[in-house]
């Protein structure tokens, strides 16, 4: 579903990310790997047109997606969350959710002024779109609630239900149980098998180890930028260039 | 009790508004000093859409709207362009320029971006001032004719265009509402809460910037134009930036990111400079402090502040709502969230 040959990304000096390969297949979960500063965010902002490739390509459902702006690429279907998702504070979750279908919609000055049934229609959808995602994530109950009330947990949740308002046919999730705790990270891993089983493809970065190598079906292991291994989470394990970088002798043991 | 800050609220102030000039009594000073008021809340009104919703601070809005009344001053004095040719241009004028510095300016970033406008704000005003050829430099612009009589209204006396600048405001204020409580405002929003999450759910950052920037500076070139019309004299000074920080502190007291805040601000700053008058120039011993202490200890402004509040209340009182009827959950926050939005989309 994306493929990506031999991408690279320069600041500078810096190579953040070398020569990278690799495909994600469809309707899996594909997890990234690596200690801190191997370039994995770098590798999403390269896929999610945040920052354009120094060379490389990135074929999304066959089609050339290299070069286009972040909002391009979050159109064709690709949609990423982020560490910390900003949110506005004094408003609503859902209020906070609406403009998640925005991207689908096309009122523009015009209809603002004048009020049209498309401004109208559109802008219940964007409302029930929301509602759904919220729904989704399992955070009904705290549609109401202002966004500074709620917990880091559900947070998380919302940065899910952002990204599933547009529409995407590829999730993006960087670290989605970060800053949560065991039990929570439970029903966030949960949470990413039910988009799975509802036909999502998933890409995530984590550092959480247990998570990963129960959820994942192919994770892909960053050092220094560069691909240093690709397989299943049994084949990763015992790897001994990953145990080396990463892992450490203490898990090759477990 | 949402309709009562709602709608009702709006008309109470437009009622207020209207009945203004009779308890004012005749006298034509307070008639001057709220339609001046009105004028400038207008173009607090644009400033609070590309720095309130949108986040990003513009700091050459006064220029914008010396651009829009000396596209009124020039056109009707030196041109003998009817003024309200001329006023409907002032407008367009300025939100094409803006355009222009836009797509420029905003390729920059949060202080950056203020920074810049800042110096191009300078720029406009020692245009004005040295091209004198075209401006009148410092001598300033004289004698620009009121505006002609409509269907038999003429605007000739303070009352008259007490009501006509207070058309105008109505009509800001009210395209102002349709915009923010539309899609088209959520996305401004969204680019203020953070530019990276608004691109990655596909808002086109550069298109939506700009146009809220040329909304902005529209506004500000309308101001500028009923200035013209209203005060007939202009000079240099008009595209100060400190109309800019004046129009700025309307927004932060009111409630910056609010409709109703600058608004108030606009209107009521006035007023309160106008009492400590007998202060003299140490009305500002007073006033700075209290500045601060507002910052300080009521950062959303005093709009901003009673929305926060209310919006809380609502969530309490919904969360409860929702643990006392669990099986009817979902039908239950519905209601409630419709009934918040409508209740947040008037204030």
């Amino acid at each position: 579903m994306l493929e990506i040959q031999s991408l690279t990304k320069r600041f500078g000096g810096l190579t953040a990310v070398h020569d990278v390969s690799i495909s994600f297949e469809r309707n899996k979960i594909n997890a990234i790997i690596g200690p801190n500063g191997a370039g994995k965010t770098t590798f999403f902002n390269l896929i999610s047109g945040a920052i354009p490739p120094t060379s490389g390509k990135i074929l999304f459902d066959g089609q050339d997606v290299t070069g286009l702006r972040a909002d391009q690429v979050a159109k064709l279907g690709i949609s990423r969350t982020f560490q910390t998702t900003t949110l506005f504070d004094r408003a609503t979750v859902l209020d906070n959710l609406i403009v998640g279908h925005r991207l689908r919609t096309q009122s523009g000055l015009v209809d603002v002024l004048l009020g049209t049934r498309r401004l109208k229609e559109e802008e219940r959808i964007c409302r029930v779109k929301a509602q759904e995602a919220l729904d989704f994530v399992g955070l009904s109950h705290v549609s109401h609630r202002i966004a500074a009330d709620i917990t880091q947990e559900e947070r998380k949740r919302v940065a899910f239900a952002l990204a599933l308002s547009t529409d995407p046919k590829m999730l993006l999730l960087d670290e989605p149980a970060g800053g949560v705790n065991p039990e929570e990270t439970v029903g966030i891993a949960e949470l990413i098998q039910k988009l799975v089983r509802h036909g999502m493809t998933v890409c995530l970065i984590e550092h959480k180890m247990d998570m990963i190598m129960n959820l994942a079906d192919k994770i892909m292991v960053l050092n220094y930028g560069e691909k240093i291994a690709e397989g299943t989470p049994a084949q990763i394990r015992s790897n001994p260039v990953v145990i080396e970088a990463y892992l450490g002798s203490e898990n090759a043991a477990a | 009790m949402k309709h009562i800050d709602g709608k009702i609220g709006w008309l109470l102030l437009l009622a207020l508004a209207i009945a203004f000039p009779f308890i004012a009594a005749g006298n034509d000073y307070f008639l001057t000093v709220m339609a001046t008021a009105y004028i400038f809340a207008i173009a607090t009104i644009g400033l609070n859409l590309i720095t309130g919703y949108t986040g990003q601070f513009n700091l050459a809005h006064s220029g914008f709207m010396a651009v829009g009344a000396y596209t009124v001053g020039i056109l009707t004095v030196d041109h003998n362009v009817p003024f309200w040719v001329a006023f409907a241009l002032s407008g367009f004028v300025a939100a094409a320029l803006g355009f222009f510095v836009g797509i420029v300016s905003l390729r920059l970033k949060g202080h950056f971006f203020s920074i810049f406008t800042m110096c191009v704000g300078y720029i406009m005003f020692l245009l004005i001032e040295k091209w004198e050829s075209l401006t009148h430099g410092t001598v300033g612009i004289m004698g620009i004719p009121a505006p002609e009589a409509i269907a038999g209204f003429d605007f000739e006396s303070p009352r008259a265009q007490y009501y006509l600048v207070l058309f105008f405001l109505v009509l800001a204020v009210w395209a102002m509402h349709r915009i923010v409580n539309s899609l088209l405002g959520r996305t401004f929003m969204a680019i203020r809460n953070g530019d990276d999450l608004a691109e990655a759910l596909g808002i086109n950052l550069m298109r939506n910037k700009v146009l809220a920037f040329m909304l902005s500076v529209f506004y500000a070139g309308l101001a500028g134009g009923l200035y013209a019309g209203f005060v007939r004299f202009l000079g240099p000074g008009i595209a100060s930036v400190e109309h800019t920080f004046d129009m700025t502190m309307y927004m932060l007291i009111g409630g910056i990111g609010t409709l109703l805040g600058p608004l108030l601000g606009a209107i009521g700053v006035p007023w309160l400079t106008q009492y400590l008058q007998f202060l003299q120039d140490y009305r500002f011993i007073v006033f700075g402090p209290l500045l601060i202490i507002l910052v300080i200890f009521v950062p959303n402004g005093i709009v901003g502040s009673y929305l926060a509040w209310k919006t809380r209340n609502a969530s309490r009182l919904a969360t409860q709502a929702a643990a006392r009827q669990i099986p009817t959950q979902t039908q239950a926050t519905g209601v409630v969230g419709r009934g918040q939005q409508k209740g947040s989309s008037h204030a």
